[in-house]
């Protein structure tokens, strides 16, 4: 009997019966395919988009994530030269190969050493677009692919994030069901890792205190574009 | 007020012995809310010290015996959360395989109460007629905290008591060390609880300790004098029902 | 780990002597609770929550067979392979065999208690691989040779000093002169240390706090970023996980996701909750190529339909350490084995049994704010007394306590009999005590009057007097 085999039957002899009849089977497989969500707080759900905006900004701030506001598109790389320049990081990132990235206007911004790609050990600043943004905590969601590298979100001391906010949700459900929008059916179809982001690196291990950059970044500022549009969900 | 009521004072086997007060104390108070109080003759204990040693055949044996002692009264009522609690809460429980003990441990359950909740959740007393000019401080005994929900009711009748001045403890809701026999069995650990309640206790600067519990005040008041405090400790029903002139706190010499 | 709860008391008692172990756990004690309730101030919906939460959980292990598998297939499906250990030997033979397979010499870990529990890193250095602990607090413990004394805060029980003596005596390479007495250079030299281990690691081990039916991804839930390194970087990501973790959608995931960092630092949300899927996809320009999960029950479907099987709901949120007045006075070392606290007197007993581990269910005064602040409603004392049930009924109780109890409980179902006792020692202690009102020493009561005095009785029985009344016509 292998391994496998003496788990499964243990756990249905401390359950008293044997493999589930297909009908029970059915029930649970379709509870499943329903997905329903169970109690959503209304913190989020009860905003409007711009409002729901604000409370990701004022909750991302909350926990040391730095948010700039900005018009449009144009501004961005203008965005990207400003802050590092204030933090005093030399005007080189790693940048993800996502194209929505590729058609922000770089070119205005030549003194900017943008590489594209993974993130290397000597990388200092990253910058990176997002799925979405939840309103409910004040977290990104990233999700890996050819065009985002999870390194990019880990390996730099600096993580910059580009977000819309059209992309800004009330709830991690909601994330959800945009991962099942993009990714279709099947577990394969899902991105290798999704990363929930709420602020920079911490940790509290020594005497209770909170230091920033334990591993991961500990600086991760948000660009954030103020475009009209109404999100695709809610 | 309410209608009268007939109920059976749970003395508990700690104020039987050691602060017969406290008992004369819930009467007075009792019989100031209406009710007519008897004392079933054939108590002794609630039982919690064998049912949290694990020993449940005997703590159901007395149970079965307070089920029967206590049987046809309107309410029953102890000043003690922790005793009201193990009726309440655990002896349901204890009959869960028994259900014609079960249910009637659950009816007997329904009418027993913490003698402070019952005062003001069931008979509506709102105040006392009572005096104590003393600074007091509270601590909220766990069971009666947690399985009770007795928390504002003492509060709001203290605010009743004529010259007392209230002081809210910091960790009022944190264990006092006594837990029957943990006390004796790891007194170490016992100790180290009782020295920060103590050290909660003397920071609020009152002159005298109230709790719902007379083991939570044996072990304050055992530890308070040890320690050569001279914070007062008494059983909240004591200066509710106007005894605070009148009795010794715990642990004082009586000559 | 070898165990060491059958010297509980001993353990005890040196916890509560140790002076940097007070000052420690003091700040502990006191910011974890006021971080959990402003959280959940700032969350009206909480205990709502907490119901749902653990419904989904009571569901999932009524189901867990049909959960497991559907978990497997979809891990499978995702590119992944499932190993499944009965116990632990059988847990460390295959992340060994995995580790082997890849070559691996160096592998990071993430934090990971059920890792600690089939005690992994020895096995792993016993054949010839070294494994780095890379989450700050378990890389001190780690370099100290010590375990956990918190299953979310490992180094709890450390105050800054320990910690900079520590780095000076392990990190031999830097300046003996450096400055690291302080936290920012403390984080900032362990960053520096353990950023190469990341880069160099062939495999990379992490717990997981969720494994999701739903979709065969396993979740990691931390700060520090640490799992991420630990799992993004390597050849082979392998996760450890215990059987119960299995949740059935992403959406119970999400309503457990709610209660978890609140419950545990107060915290609305980590820095980091990653949902890994399986190795990377095609295209992808990193990740791990492969993606194992070890599956281990080590006791766990032995409660399944049992008086302990509420404790399968578990969290690991550690909200019922933070909260316990026992756990704060003796600190996590004291319980002897990986799991300290109100969960770890329950499922200690039920992973190593009850002689080795039988003062952890007894050392509680039942007061309950355990149970009151457990996010998914876990009722830890009553799990402690039927352990304590079970030791009295295999007559392990010590005896002078077993014994004592029948005869007062032999007593105590004779009212008549009892009465005149009660009386009888109202009377004497009374008298004895009237003159000081309370007793420095008392024959048999050494353990109470060691450190505290006994309050003497008034003098008579209530019901003695009670008795007097009724006949004086009140």
């Amino acid at each position: 009997m292998t391994a496998r085999d003496d788990i499964i039957g243990g756990i249905r002899r401390s359950l008293g019966r044997g493999a589930l009849a297909d009908e029970a089977a059915g029930k649970l497989a379709a509870r499943i395919a329903a997905h329903r969500p169970n109690l959503i707080p209304a913190r989020a759900t009860s905003l409007d988009p711009p409002a729901r905006v604000d409370l990701f900004v004022a909750l991302a701030e909350a926990v040391q994530t730095t948010v700039a506001r900005v018009a449009s598109d144009r501004d961005v790389p203008g965005e990207v030269a400003r802050y590092l320049a204030a933090e005093n990081l030399p005007a080189e990132l790693a940048m993800a190969p996502d194209p929505g990235l590729d058609a922000l206007p770089w070119a205005e911004r030549p003194l900017l050493q943008i590489r594209r790609g993974k993130a290397e050990a000597s990388d200092a600043v990253s910058l990176t677009p997002c799925l979405a943004a939840v309103a409910e905590t004040g977290t990104l969601m990233l999700v890996s692919g050819a065009a985002t590298p999870t390194t990019l979100n880990f390996l730099p001391d600096t993580h910059i994030v580009v977000l819309r906010a059209s992309q800004v949700v009330a709830s991690y459900e909601d994330g959800w069901d945009l991962l099942r929008q993009r990714s279709g059916d099947g577990p394969s179809a899902l991105p290798r890792s999704v990363n929930f982001i709420t602020g920079p690196s911490r940790t509290g291990d020594i005497e209770q205190r909170i230091e920033l950059g334990a591993h991961g970044p500990r600086r991760l500022h948000v660009i954030l574009i103020d475009d009209a549009e109404q999100s695709p969900l809610r | 007020m309410a209608e009268p009521a007939r109920v059976a004072l749970l003395v508990t086997c700690l104020v039987d012995l050691f602060r017969p007060s406290v008992g004369f104390a819930a009467v007075k108070l009792l019989e100031d809310a209406g009710c007519a109080v008897e004392v079933p003759r054939a108590q002794t204990c609630c039982g919690q010290p064998a049912y949290n040693s694990g020993d449940k055949e005997d703590a159901k044996a007395i149970a079965r015996q307070v089920i029967a002692a206590f049987a046809g009264y309107d309410y029953v009522v102890a000043p003690s959360g922790s005793c009201a609690g193990m009726v309440k809460a655990h002896y349901p429980e204890m009959f869960a395989d028994d259900p014609a003990m079960r249910d009637q441990a659950a009816e007997l359950a329904a009418r027993t109460y913490e003698l402070v909740s019952f005062l003001v959740d069931v008979r509506g007393v709102g105040t006392v007629a009572a005096a104590c000019a003393q600074t007091a401080t509270y601590h909220d005994s766990c069971s009666g905290l947690r399985e009770l929900g007795v928390k504002a009711q003492p509060r709001a009748l203290l605010a009743s008591v004529a010259g007392l001045t209230f002081a809210e403890l910091p960790g009022a809701e944190i264990c006092c060390g006594f837990g029957g026999t943990f006390a004796v069995k790891y007194p170490d650990i016992s100790d180290k609880m009782a020295r920060d309640k103590i050290a909660d206790i003397e920071a609020t600067g009152a002159q005298c300790v109230l709790a719902g519990d007379l083991g939570c005040l044996l072990q304050i008041a055992g530890k308070l004098s040890r320690a050569g405090s001279r914070v007062e400790a008494r059983h909240v029903a004591e200066v509710l029902a106007d005894m605070a002139d009148t009795v010794p706190p715990i642990g004082a010499t009586r000559e | 780990m070898e165990a060491t709860s059958h010297t509980f008391t001993d353990n005890a008692r040196a916890g509560l002597a140790d002076p940097v172990l007070r000052r420690a756990l003091g700040m502990a004690g006191t910011g974890f609770p006021a971080r959990r309730a402003e959280a959940i101030a700032r969350l009206p919906e909480f205990e709502a929550l907490r119901d749902q939460g653990k419904a989904i959980k009571d569901h999932t292990i009524a189901h867990l067979d049909f959960y497991l598998e559907l978990y497997e297939r979809n891990v499978i499906a995702a590119g992944g392979v499932v190993h499944w250990a009965r116990d632990a030997a059988e847990a460390r033979a295959a992340v060994l065999d995995i580790c082997r397979s890849v070559g691996a010499k160096v592998v990071t870990k993430g934090k990971s208690m059920v890792a600690e529990e089939i005690a992994l890193n020895e096995h792993l250095e016993a054949n010839g691989i070294t494994p780095v602990e890379t989450d700050l607090g378990e890389y001190i413990i780690q370099l100290r040779h010590e375990p956990p004394s918190h299953i979310i805060a490992p180094a709890i029980h450390l105050m800054k000093e320990q910690v900079t003596e520590t780095f000076r005596a392990a990190h031999t390479a830097l300046d003996p002169d450096r400055a690291i007495s302080e936290a920012p250079q403390l984080c900032a030299e362990a960053r520096a240390m353990l950023r190469p281990q990341f880069l160099a690691a062939d495999a990379g081990i992490t717990g997981a706090n969720f494994l999701v039916a739903e979709t065969g991804s396993s979740i990691i839930v931390t700060n520090e970023g640490n799992g991420d390194l630990t799992q993004i970087l390597p050849k082979a990501h392998i996760v450890v996980a215990s059987l119960e973790k299995i949740v059935p959608t992403l959406e119970d995931t999400a309503t457990l996701l709610r209660l978890l960092a609140r419950s545990a630092t107060g915290q609305e949300f980590s820095s980091y909750t990653t949902l890994s899927t399986g190795p990377r996809r095609p295209g992808d320009l990193d990740g791990p190529e492969q993606y194992h999960v070890v599956l281990i029950d080590n006791g766990r479907t032995a409660l399944i339909g049992g008086e302990f099987q509420d404790m399968l709901r578990c969290l690991r949120c550690a909200a019922c350490l933070n909260h316990c007045p026992v756990y704060t006075a003796i600190g996590g070392h004291a319980y002897g084995w990986v799991y300290p606290g109100p969960m770890g007197a329950v499922l200690t007993p039920a992973l190593i049994g009850l002689d080795e581990a039988g003062d952890l269910p007894n050392a509680s005064s039942f007061c309950g704010r355990c149970e009151s602040v457990c996010p998914v409603k876990i009722p830890l004392p009553k799990m402690m007394r039927h352990w304590r049930e079970r030791q009295f009924v295999q007559g392990k109780a010590p005896p002078v306590y077993r014994h004592g109890l029948k005869c007062w409980a032999w007593v105590a179902r004779r009212p008549g009999l009892y009465h005149e006792l009660v009386e009888l020692k109202a009377r004497m202690l009374g008298w004895l005590g009237k003159r000081r009102g309370r007793f420095r020493a008392l024959p048999l009561a050494g353990a109470w009057t060691k450190m505290r005095d006994m309050p003497a009785p008034e003098g008579r029985s209530f019901q003695s007097l009670w008795a007097e009344r009724q006949r004086a016509g009140k």
